[in-house]
């Protein structure tokens, strides 16, 4: 397959304007859908192969088909809440393609049955929450959005709502609380939220873009979507590419391609002079690569042999400059930072994990201290109740792992030997002085 | 800005970030906040649900979640002052404390940590005479490091008064300063 086909970002500029959408070919699967059986419609979306571009690469189809048919009111949620540190392709999406993603919404809100859908934004996406609202204002104007749309007696209500700044929320039992008013905490699970979601109803939440490759399942079939990919990673994915390359930006693919087609295909490698010495796969919370694994694809399975996750897509490139120890550093402290508190191994282990880390870096670390983070991680692993504080004990066990050495050369020698090269060393390392 | 290898990714970042929309004005609200916070609460099947975009509101008119800020929060959607801090207090977002009249919050997380958040950071509190979390003398400006904005490829984000500057490396602080300030460029 080529590596140029895009189903998302497959234009010059933007097509924020709703007439440029529908000279496109846009929303003709709104009105192919509202033709259908409901079922017959998650059917073509299941067909597809298509996966959840959160993080979860759960099939959507069968997610869908999970709620109960005879159970009203249902609800669809949009996870908009990107934040896992590296990813932003959710929000090039709603920049320049908004129509995709309400489109996408429509249908598989048409498809579940739901009497409203919700769109939880993250908040600190102000111009993109801009777009949106212009966007679904001008949906409504030409009849896709409201009472009876298109004539075909559906009646679909779409609300936007802000998130205001906590990455938990992008945890889909932790955004349904949000969007209840409430502090962003996860749930237990079961039950699942296709049975008891949000008000307790039956509730499907979709990642931005997967929603937004909807529109094209239902324009060119089931079959055309899967042909791009590979057995079990179908159709294309925006991945976002960050840190240390010459051209950072979002690249969509076809599910075929690697690492190395990424990074130096299209990121053009790392700059002048520098070389490659860790890769990031799917977002900060995944086990770091080694540059001699660059060959692997980036598809869900190849990714997951290699030792790591696909995560969110977001591939972060890390250059023979950068110390691990600050990396692990700053990875800790954030995920220290958004726990939401709720469960100890989690709440207390990202806090011992954050400072067993600075002590490394700062040199006051015991030759103990690299066996203790990794049984800290170990106590943190599997042990709570949603995958934050994983998101720490993951990528943190695996630099130690695989950079043992460097964080043992910093208890050995009693500090940071890259305080001069390192990119991040700044943080930690430069005080500024201030008026008192 | 120092490394010629920071220096070019930046440059692409530069060519890969997409043109956005200029931000809309932010008009003069035509309802009390009373008001505003009831249509709000009309959107949802529970009004509950109406409890951030309320506190949204209020701290936009009050600049901070006061305790005025939080009252007018309690009386419009019929909770309790309470409760409507016990949600604010856990998202980072809702001010807990007056700041100043503009807000420049600068990410420090991995991707714009590895193209010279840090240095950016340095270079604002030596402008600025403050360190991170910290208040000018005169209330116009108010420093704060974040966690991911999602701008991690046209990184460092820097974001003054919620819209976001991307990449912004050290040597474009002096201008930023100088807009907000009102100087010639």
């Amino acid at each position: 397959m080529s590596d140029t086909t895009r189903i998302l970002l497959d234009f010059d500029g933007d097509r924020r304007d709703v007439h440029a959408y529908e000279q496109a070919g846009g929303y003709a699967s709104l009105r192919k859908a509202l033709g259908m059986e409901p079922g017959d419609v998650v059917a073509q979306v299941d067909g597809s192969g298509l996966r959840g571009r959160g993080g979860a690469g759960f099939p959507t189809g069968r997610k869908a088909s999970f709620l109960p048919k005879d159970k009203k009111p249902a609800y669809l949620c949009v996870n908009a809440d990107e934040s896992e540190p590296g990813t932003f392709k959710d929000r090039e999406i709603m920049l320049r393609n908004p129509h995709a993603l309400i489109e996408g919404v429509l249908i598989m809100s048409f498809a579940i049955g739901a009497t409203s859908a919700f769109i939880y934004i993250r908040g600190e996406y102000r111009t993109e929450f801009e777009v949106l609202r212009r966007a679904l204002e001008d949906a409504r104007s030409r009849g896709y959005v409201g009472l009876n749309v298109l004539g075909s007696g559906y009646n679909a209500t779409v609300v936007l709502h802000r998130g205001a700044g906590a990455y938990i929320c992008g945890e889909e039992t932790a955004l349904l609380s949000s969007l209840e008013g409430e502090r962003g905490q996860p749930r237990s699970k079961p039950p699942f939220p296709a049975v008891a979601g949000l008000y307790a109803a039956p509730t499907l939440v979709n990642n931005v873009e997967t929603l937004a490759s909807v529109p094209f399942i239902l324009e060119m079939g089931a079959e055309a979507y899967a042909a791009l990919g590979t057995e079990r990673s179908k159709g294309t994915r925006v991945f976002s590419l960050s840190g240390n390359v010459r051209r950072p930006g979002n690249y969509e693919l076809p599910l075929t391609s690697t690492l190395r087609d990424l990074i130096e295909g299209h990121g053009g490698g790392a700059p002048e002079g520098r070389t490659i010495k860790a890769i990031i796969p799917g977002g900060s919370s995944t086990p770091i690569l080694l540059p001699d694994q660059l060959d692997t694809g980036i598809d869900y399975e190849s990714i997951a042999a290699a030792g790591s996750m696909a995560g969110s897509g977001a591939i972060v490139v890390i250059d023979d400059r950068t110390c691990m120890v600050q990396l692990a550093l700053r990875v800790a402290e954030f995920y220290k930072h958004e726990s939401c508190g709720k469960c100890t191994p989690c709440r207390e282990g990202t806090r011992w994990g954050v400072d067993i880390i600075r002590r490394i870096e700062m040199g006051e670390a015991a030759q103990g201290d690299l066996d203790l983070l990794l049984n800290v991680c170990d106590r943190i692993l599997g042990k709570c109740l949603c995958p934050l504080g994983d998101a720490m004990a993951m990528p943190v066990a695996s630099y130690v792992t695989r950079f043992r050495e460097e964080f043992q050369r910093h208890i050995d020698e009693g500090g940071c030997p890259f305080t001069d090269s390192s990119p991040i060393a700044s943080l930690y390392h430069e005080h500024v002085e201030v008026p008192a | 800005m120092s490394d010629p290898a920071t220096e070019q990714t930046l440059a692409g970042a530069r060519e890969t970030r997409p043109q956005m929309p200029a931000p809309a004005r932010d008009a003069a609200p035509e309802k009390p906040l009373r008001e505003r916070i009831l249509d709000v609460m009309a959107l949802y099947p529970d009004s509950r649900s109406a409890i951030i975009p309320a506190l949204r509101l209020a701290q936009d008119e009050f600049g901070w979640l006061s305790t005025e800020a939080f009252e007018a929060v309690a009386d419009a959607t019929g909770f309790t002052p309470a409760l409507a801090k016990s949600v604010a207090s856990f998202y980072d977002m809702f001010r807990l404390t007056p700041v100043g009249t503009h807000e420049i919050c600068v990410c420090t997380n991995v991707s714009c940590a590895l193209v010279g958040a840090g240095d950016t950071l340095r270079e604002l509190e030596r402008q600025l005479g403050i360190h991170a979390g910290q208040t000018t003398p005169d209330g116009a400006f108010t420093l704060r490091t974040v966690e991911c904005y999602g701008g991690c490829g046209w990184g460092p984000v820097v974001s003054v008064d919620e819209r976001y500057h991307e990449p912004c490396g050290p040597d474009q602080v002096a201008g930023i300063l100088a807009e907000l300030r009102g100087e010639p460029a």
